[in-house]
């Protein structure tokens, strides 16, 4: 059986990459089977753990016998529950035009409480502390950073003011002005830089892992 | 064998790359198709004749090893598996090395994932890693598996607060109130440490979001490369340190062989991994270069003729 498996994980694997020579049926067919089966994976994981796991078990809870022999609950019921599920009924009516509009209340609830959950941990986290990230004793608390941590430091400043620089169009970026703009462009770019290394970086990961998988596992030529 | 094997890798990939300087420079296109091959040897050559290089942890990594490092024995260490198959070859390394520290360090570790896909791939580390390394440690007293819950960042915000609200039993149904290694430990403010393993939503980002920053307990984070910039913003304050990518598995791995003498002959899947990333980003630096000649030189040839 595993041996199976190796050879259809080997055959949809070369079907994927021989899309870089071209499109083609092969390609085409894995395509279809990784979409069906994602499809499927995630229906019958989102099945049983919310619509089961979570709303059925907690409405109703599976009985046990208490000390005196009576069925009683596990659990107490949790009625609450219904009320997400109703919303997620309505957002099923999207599929029948006539009252389609209906699936936007359950959207604009989930906007909603989204946006509430968000608001106060992004500020806290990604504005207020980044900023006391940022505002920092170029030197240290008690001047106990090294060179290197404070020409970091440095950097760290230089790179935020000349970065907000160049995204303040009120003003003509023209003299100092403009100067700082292009060091502030610098500053991005060399961020845009870094964050295309660690992409591809990321992406040679994936391939490695597929190349291991066929000489090693598939071909056995890797010990 | 293998340094045979190696020298005429690298004279094949660095041969083909002066043909392609050559054929730039005269002004032909390079088929595409062309440069896939290159990237395709230039990664199947160091798995198939291995190269391997030593690795040393930078103090973003190290910053990580050294809080699991210092930990008393018996704290109480959550790892979170949030990432997918699509990352597992980057984050799998990390979450293996991780593991394997905390329990040679006597830490007590549950297992958790915000991820459906998580679960397998968390249950993979237990049956590769922890089972046979560790057969001393007790489930339910040395390390817990609870699975997955959906929920996303819902989970995190009820579990900030109270753990069993959420998580009632492990993964096999047994209730965690009746588990040693939960005697204490009421919400995720209890824990000694975090680490967030993942690279999307939710993931590590959430985690401080959700649960390090309003809870104040010390996070480290390892994440797939792509999303690894967007962390760093958050380092040294509110996470405690970055393993970010393959390199930072590395890294890890490195400094786990060298610190710890159990692991010395330990597998290192990060650090096998580190010779097809070099030379596969040295193809591709190499590329950017013999593009740029090529730009340069078609500009001022067509400058010339003007």
């Amino acid at each position: 059986m595993e041996h199976v498996a190796l050879w259809v994980a080997a055959f949809l694997t070369l079907g994927i990459i021989s899309f870089l020579y071209k499109d083609n049926p092969w390609y085409k067919l894995c395509e279809a089977i990784f979409v069906g089966i994602s499809a499927g994976y995630w229906f019958i994981v989102l099945f049983w753990d919310n619509i089961v796991g979570k709303f059925w078990v907690g409405v109703f809870p599976p009985k046990e016998l208490n000390d005196v022999g009576e069925l009683v609950n596990s659990v107490e019921p949790d009625y609450w529950l219904i009320v997400g599920a109703v919303l997620g009924v309505l957002m099923l009516m999207r599929l029948i035009p006539n009252i389609g509009w209906i699936s936007r209340w359950p959207l604009a609830f989930i906007i909603g409480c989204t946006s509430g959950l968000y608001l106060i941990n992004y500020f806290s986290s990604n504005m207020m502390r980044q900023v006391q990230g940022t505002i920092m004793p170029l030197l240290g608390m008690n001047y106990e950073l090294s060179t290197y941590d404070i020409i970091g430091n440095i950097i760290i400043v230089i790179g935020t003011f000349t970065g907000l620089i160049y995204f303040y169009f009120s003003k003509e970026h023209k003299g100092w002005f403009g100067r700082a703009a292009k060091v502030g462009i610098w500053t991005i770019m060399i961020t845009f830089g870094a964050s295309f290394g660690y992409t591809v970086m990321s992406r040679m990961s994936l391939l490695i892992g597929r190349v291991d998988f066929l000489f090693g596992d598939w071909l056995g030529l890797i010990n | 064998m293998p340094n045979i094997g190696v020298s005429i890798s690298l004279l094949v990939i660095f041969g083909g790359l002066a043909w392609l300087l050559i054929r730039s420079i005269s002004g032909r296109e390079v088929d595409r198709r062309i440069i896939f091959v290159f990237i395709f040897v230039a990664v199947a050559a160091p798995l198939l004749f291995p190269i391997t290089f030593q690795e040393k942890a930078t103090s973003i990594v190290r910053d990580l090893f050294d809080r699991i490092e210092e930990l008393p024995e018996g704290s109480h260490v959550l790892i979170s598996f949030d990432f997918d198959p699509a990352m597992a070859p980057e984050v799998q390394p990390m979450a293996n090395a991780i593991s394997r520290h905390c329990l040679d360090k006597g830490h007590r570790v549950i297992f958790m994932s915000l991820w459906a896909t998580g679960q397998s791939l968390m249950t993979t580390t237990l049956t590769n890693v922890i089972l046979p390394e560790f057969p001393e440690k007790v489930d339910g007293r040395d390390y817990v598996n609870i699975g997955f819950k959906a929920g996303n960042e819902g989970v995190l915000n009820v579990i900030v607060s109270d753990f069993k609200k959420m998580f009632p039993t492990n993964v096999n149904g047994v209730p965690l109130d009746s588990m040693e290694i939960f005697e204490g430990i009421e919400s995720c403010a209890d824990l000694d440490f975090i680490v967030a393993l993942g690279g999307g939503r939710p993931g590590p980002k959430e985690w401080v979001l959700f649960v390090g920053d309003p809870a104040d307990v010390p996070i480290g984070v390892g994440v797939a490369a792509v999303v690894a910039p967007q962390l760093y913003p958050y380092y040294p304050q509110q996470v405690i340190g970055i393993l970010g990518g393959i390199k930072g598995a590395a890294e890890y791995e490195s400094e786990l062989t060298h610190r710890r003498e159990r692991f010395a002959d330990m597998e290192t899947p990060g650090l096998h991994m580190m010779g097809p990333q070099t030379l596969a980003h040295l193809v591709i630096m190499s590329f950017i270069i013999i593009g740029n000649i090529a730009f340069f030189r078609k500009k001022r040839s067509g400058s010339d003729s003007r």
